[in-house]
């Protein structure tokens, strides 16, 4: 028998290139076009607010001693504009690109595998690499044109082009290597919801070493660069910083960005090879004659539908708030042996103490990732429907109402579970480290004033699925990232307030580092319950979407 | 008798496809109704109506002395459907899947449930993700047909089994209506319908151009007869409601079709000739559906897609009938 060979392996790559390119005509360039964008705005609107060296002097070196500013930003890097704005934008910019990227590739390999195309198309004159292939054409493409047009965005800002092309290595390297990681994510799970869960949580990994290794480091001599420590250097968020546009340029990362994602990429490959087209690496049990008691019901099937998803967010946001409680102590002493960054706490809190103000930044993270569970959750209402899972549900005697209320039900306490544990988790280890208890309440509640918030979205979420349930499901995504955003960037972008207040989390009571404030929670609540009434009104009302 | 289903001017459109143009279906109590049409005539669409999925645009339905859209979770108690492509959950056994949809409908004979999964030969302990189209739609017989209900809407239900499980379903549907329930089948399996349907109606382009008793439609066509004679057969060109005739044997062997409503003519006129053997074949189903398809077959055959009075030229057809499927979702 003939061995296949390399040209057969590869056949068909470039039509499904095409055909990639064509199913995402719009949705990539969205993507690019509001990366690069808000790259641009963030440097536009930094330029505003520092216009001059020494304000910018003084920031730099807050920056540098700050460890809220080392832990949620990442490593100073001198003076310039373009430094500093790219310091402060990084992580958003290239948490963005993480989850284009990694969903890009899941979209045009296990997906494909899930609906049963793929088998279509492999029955065609197709190889066995060439599906994989051109999704990571279509996306390592999407990230070289990506960073080009930061580049270029940053250039048009009137930044220097070298360091604009090396802000450009870093937003789009970090785009190469979760191209890789989902690529593999991917072969390894069978479902495209598990593949893209994957890469979220090495996401989350990579976001928490860098965290760690920043605020271990050492400030040096100039006072306005942080030296990071180790763990920074194990992750590729980390490596995106140490780029260091304007400051540095450090060209040689690009070499840590291609090597590693040539290394996943070919474990991609090899996986490819040694498995069957729409099985995982896992092989399927089988299951029970009969079905347990539990299940024959609307909240049954609801609860065997949400559990898996609700588990995996569970376990990694209360390990992300246990990490970050851990974080939080270091946190804690490096400002103790420090005046001058007290003093400047003191001043931009004067009722708050470090920990009060870590925690408040802290729980605007995990709040934010806790809503992204939230969207996930009841958009899974729309995965049943349009895979016509739904309809043979609905024929039976359940009513509209009482299935979309289910699911409502299970997304809301699942959101409120996740933020209160992981709260409880960072302020238990926390305590621990501390040997103090005084902090877990705090940490748990400011946690759970999170919960509105994320409510209020996902009572967006509902009323869209009601309303507009073929766009439910970008729209609800492209939400959440205004809101991540708006949080993290919101007054760097100098955004007028009513644009702010489009996002629930701007609502949300600063606790600890202020006083609570219960209007607002209330407010939140009621748009959540009054969002959700129009979307089960229009979801009573409408036409079920029918089949695959 | 009891009428189970009535619909009457029943419209349905998707965007500027207009699925449904004033359906009228009557199934009475105790009846197997055939409901035929190829692929996007209207078949699945109508069904949703009835189930309350989709909502009607105008016109009326009454299903079980209810309004189906208002009263769909009390109607879908005494109801059960088998979709023709049913899609299941992915890590759920499919004896999972049985038991949640018999449990959600809240009416499942547990013994019989146990019974059909034997006869249709299902492995319950495999995960769906796992099955074949046809053990998917196994699955969904033996969910549907396993609950004691009043009336099954079955839609196109045999798609993907074999002919030998395809034997155990018209059993079973036999069952069925001895302990006196009413079947709606849609299909376009001619000889599925033949062997099960009292009456049928047939849709074409979201209309019911044809309904009644399988007895009565047969009266509307022709009937094949087989003739030898004694004496050469002649003048049969020239009697009325006598088509397609193909003669041999030197004039003493034909065959040919009657009208129905010429039969009595046609049998005194071959009599006269001395009669030797007669074999006569009733007009089957896929007949009178072709009477209804017909020119759209016509079509198809001339190729070319010249425009038609009907719509129905080759290329335009396969565009409008294809954005129907997509939008009704049926196969």
């Amino acid at each position: 028998m003939r061995s296949a060979t390399a040209t057969d392996l590869f056949a068909g790559t470039g039509r499904l290139v095409r055909l990639a390119l064509r199913r995402d005509r719009i949705l990539l360039p969205v993507w690019i076009a509001s990366i690069s964008s808000l790259a641009g705005a963030v440097v536009t609107s930094y330029a505003a607010t520092l216009p001059s060296e020494a304000e910018r002097a003084v920031t730099a070196a807050f920056g540098a001693a700050n460890p809220m500013a080392r832990v949620f930003d990442g490593p100073a890097s001198g003076t310039t504009l373009g430094a500093m704005a790219m310091v402060e934008a990084y992580k958003i910019l290239a948490i963005l690109t993480a989850l284009m990227s990694a969903q890009a590739i899941v979209r045009h390999t296990r997906q494909d595998e899930e609906t049963g195309r793929a088998e279509l198309l492999g029955s065609a004159v197709v190889g066995r690499h060439a599906r994989l292939t051109a999704a990571l054409v279509v996306t390592l493409g999407a990230n070289l044109v990506l960073g080009a047009a930061v580049a270029c965005v940053l250039a048009a800002d009137g930044l220097p082009w070298s360091g604009s092309w090396a802000a450009g290595l870093a937003v789009g390297g970090a785009g190469w290597v979760f191209a890789g990681i989902a690529a593999l994510s991917a072969q390894v799970f069978a479902t495209a919801r598990g593949a893209n869960a994957a890469a979220g949580a090495a996401l989350g990994v990579a976001f928490l070493l860098r965290a760690v290794g920043d605020l271990l480091g050492d400030v040096a001599d100039s006072g306005v660069e942080v030296v990071s420590a180790w763990p920074s250097w194990l992750s590729p968020l980390g490596w995106g910083q140490q780029v260091r546009p304007f400051y540095q340029d450090n060209w040689w990362i690009s070499g840590l960005f291609l090597g590693l994602t040539a290394t996943l990429v070919a474990g991609a490959f090899v996986l490819t090879s040694h498995r069957d087209v729409g099985s995982g690496m896992v092989p399927a049990r089988s299951g029970p004659v009969h079905a347990p008691r539990g299940l024959p019901s609307t909240m049954g099937l609801a609860w065997r539908l949400q559990r898996g998803v609700l588990g995996v967010w569970l376990l990694g946001l209360t390990g992300f708030g246990a990490a970050f409680g851990a974080v939080g102590e270091s946190a804690e002493d490096l400002v103790s042996g420090n005046d001058g960054v007290q003093q400047m706490l003191d001043r931009m809190a004067p009722d708050a103490g470090i920990l009060d103000l870590y925690t408040t930044f802290l729980m605007a993270i995990i709040g934010i990732a806790a809503a992204g569970y939230t969207v996930q959750a009841l958009l899974r209402m729309r995965a049943e429907e349009v895979t016509g899972r739904l309809e043979p549900v609905l024929a039976t005697g359940v009513g509209r109402r009482q299935w979309l209320a289910t699911h409502v039900v299970i997304a809301a306490a699942g959101t409120t579970t996740i933020l209160a544990l992981s709260g409880l988790a960072g302020g238990l280890v926390h305590a621990g480290m501390a040997g103090s208890w005084a902090g877990v309440g705090d940490l748990l509640a400011a946690a759970l004033v999170q919960v509105p918030a994320a409510l209020a979205l996902g009572g967006f979420v509902v009323a869209l699925f009601g309303l507009l349930p073929r766009w439910s499901g970008p729209l609800a995504w492209a939400a959440l990232a205004v809101a991540l955003v708006m949080g993290q960037l919101g007054s760097l972008l100098d955004l007028p307030q009513w644009a702010l207040n489009l996002s629930p989390f701007t609502h949300v009571p600063r606790v600890p580092a202020e006083a609570f404030s219960v209007t607002p929670v209330i407010l939140l609540l009621l748009a959540a319950v009054a969002l959700g009434a129009v979307g089960f009104a229009a979801f009573r009302r409408r036409d079920l979407a029918i089949g695959a | 008798m009891e009428q189970v289903i009535r619909t009457r001017g029943l419209t349905k459109s998707f965007g500027s496809t207009r699925a449904l143009d004033g359906v009228d279906l009557t199934v009475g109590r105790g009846e197997v109704h055939g409901f035929l049409g190829p692929n996007g005539a209207g078949k699945s669409t109508t069904i949703r109506v009835l189930l309350g999925l989709l909502r009607k645009d105008a016109g009326e339905a009454t299903l079980l002395d209810g309004d189906p859209w208002r009263d769909a979770v009390a109607l879908h108690r005494r109801l059960a459907y088998v979709p023709g492509d049913v899609q299941l959950w992915p890590n759920l056994s499919g004896g999972e899947a049985i038991d949640l949809l018999g449990g959600l409908r809240g009416s499942m004979d547990h013994a019989r449930r146990d019974e059909l999964v034997d006869r249709f030969q299902l492995d319950p302990t495999k995960r769906c993700s796992a099955y074949s189209k046809g053990n998917r739609q196994k699955v969904a017989i033996v969910a549907g047909l396993a609950s004691d209900v009043e009336l099954y809407l079955l839609d196109e239900p045999t798609s993907g089994l074999d002919p030998l499980m395809e034997t155990v379903f018209q059993d079973v549907v036999r069952e069925i209506t001895t302990a006196g329930g009413t079947v709606l089948l849609s299909s376009h399996i001619l000889a599925e319908a033949e062997a099960l349907c009292d009456t049928v109606s047939i849709i074409r382009d979201g209309r019911i151009v044809e309904s009644g008793s399988l007895a009565a439609l047969r009266h509307l066509t022709r009937t094949t007869l087989h003739v030898t004679t004694r004496e050469p057969l002649d003048g049969l060109e020239t009697t009325p409601g006598v088509f397609d005739i193909v003669m041999s044997d030197g004039g003493y062997t034909a065959r040919f079709e009657v009208e129905a409503d010429h039969l009595g003519g046609v049998i005194e006129h071959i009599g006269q000739h001395g009669v030797v053997s007669l074999t006569s074949a009733p007009p089957t189903l896929e007949e009178l559906f072709l009477r209804h398809y017909g020119d759209e077959l016509a079509a198809l055959a001339n190729g070319n897609g010249n425009s038609h009075g009907a719509g129905t030229g080759t290329g335009e057809t396969g565009h409008v009938h294809g954005r129907r499927r997509r939008a009704e979702g049926s196969r």
